[in-house]
């Protein structure tokens, strides 16, 4: 590696005279270059240059009564168990012997998994996810301009008989099963989406789910 | 000639260059290094797809996995004066040289009770401490008063900026401020919904939840 240079090695009357003569301005970089380069490694290997990132999400003003269910169109409800389990159910919440004497409201279970939520979102989201890709493809082929594309793309999201979907979390959800449901409603074009309480009735029906699982 | 050259020839190089670039990037990466904030607690957040940087001007409140909540204003004006607001309230008076010590800390988790004591602590014993979190209960709300002289005490300051701004004839233009939450992927969300509804009951409906880049999921990026 570095080399130092060894003249010791030749002693004798005539080579000091010749070293003298040879004495030059030039220093032996080799032990700055070295240290030069512990501390360039040093700083590269422990720079970071991740800023903290941020999901924005605003929630809903505080409802009292969580057993009254807000009333929706085209709403899927995502119900968030303990043990990363999740269940969801789409349109009204129906209990058991209700007056309107439609059938009881039954969970479905799902994972976090790419076949799972994601497919789902996808598939009921899919008059959305068809219209944005067309508008997409209408911008890759440059017929749309950059700023036309955003607000149709916002608009597709937001518009009238659009998914919505609901996040009921439990008791026993993590912090990180709201984000990545969160992240995979972004994912999938979801432009109406809100965090809510659940109601009394879909946790009982949750823990029953849970219960027969185990 | 030819014959010198070759025998003059050496296995060292001009190496100057070299050095000039490596010392070059040294200096590049020591001014750009920020030295890692050491926090009260470590909070591992979650990842997402989300790629909004967090603003500035941000009140930061941290859950960690037990549910105990850390508060952070980077502001040092505004953590002083709210910290003299708290003093106030709580009946607690801070020397200068408290209010000074705190202003250069980071996010913390002490009840005011024994927010002296910790002040007066030295760094590295502060390092060691084991926050037991601010409370939050409905009875001893103090993250609630915090979180209210905070944002006053940014109102303030913002409008007292404006003031000095204008009166100069310059133009104020004002980062909004923002609220962030940073909680652990496995704090439980009961704890952080409980967080939230302090914010809420507040009027405060838009929050910055702040998370880790997610890796390896590009073909769903687009």
């Amino acid at each position: 590696m570095a080399e130092v240079n060894t003249d010791q090695g030749n002693s004798g009357g005539k080579h000091n005279k010749r070293r003298a003569k040879k004495a030059s301005t030039k220093i032996d970089m080799t032990p700055m270059v070295d240290l030069a380069f512990l501390l360039l490694t040093f700083f590269v290997l422990t720079s970071t240059f991740n800023k903290p990132k941020a999901m924005e999400l605003a929630f809903p003003k505080e409802d009292v009564d969580s057993t009254k269910n807000i009333k929706v169109n085209n709403a899927l409800t995502i119900l968030l168990g303990g043990e990363d389990n999740i269940y969801y159910y789409y349109g009204e919440f129906y209990p058991e012997n209700n007056v309107k004497k439609a059938t009881p409201t039954v969970l479905n279970k799902t994972n976090y998994a790419i076949d799972g939520l994601h497919e789902l979102l996808l598939e009921k989201n899919k008059s959305t996810v068809d219209e944005i890709d067309i508008v997409k493809e209408r911008f890759q082929a440059r017929e749309i301009s950059d700023s036309t594309y955003k607000e149709l793309v916002t608009m597709a999201k937001k518009k009238k008989g659009a998914l919505t979907v609901l996040v009921k979390a439990n008791e026993r959800a993590t912090y990180k099963n709201v984000i990545d449901v969160i992240d995979e409603l972004n994912i999938c074009n979801i432009g109406k989406y809100a965090v809510v309480e659940p109601m009394k009735q879909e946790l009982a029906l949750m823990a029953g789910m849970q219960k027969t699982n185990e | 000639m030819a014959k010198s050259s070759a025998s003059k020839s050496s296995p060292s190089l001009d190496m100057t260059p070299m050095v000039d670039l490596a010392f070059l990037l040294v200096t590049f990466f020591m001014l750009t290094a920020t030295s890692r904030i050491k926090e009260p607690a470590i909070i591992d957040p979650p990842s997402s797809i989300a790629d909004k940087i967090l603003p500035h001007n941000v009140m930061l409140i941290s859950i960690d996995k037990e549910g105990k909540a850390f508060y952070n204003f980077n502001n040092a004006l505004v953590r002083t004066k709210a910290l003299e607001k708290m003093g106030k309230k709580y009946d607690v008076s801070f020397t200068e040289q408290e209010k000074a010590t705190f202003a250069t800390m980071t996010s913390f988790g002490i009840p005011m009770s024994q927010l002296k004591e910790y002040i007066n602590m030295s760094k590295e014993k502060r390092d060691k401490v084991i926050s037991p979190g601010i409370p939050a209960d409905s009875l001893n709300n103090e993250l609630s008063d915090w979180i209210h002289y905070g944002r006053m005490e940014e109102a303030r300051q913002a409008k007292g900026n404006k003031e000095q701004i204008e009166d100069a004839g310059g133009e104020f233009v004002r980062e909004p401020l923002r609220f962030a939450i940073k909680a652990d992927a496995k704090t439980k969300y009961a704890d952080v919904k409980k967080i939230i509804k302090i914010f809420t009951s507040k009027d405060i409906f838009r929050f910055n939840l702040i998370t880790n880049l997610e890796q390896g999921e590009e073909e769903e990026l687009d």
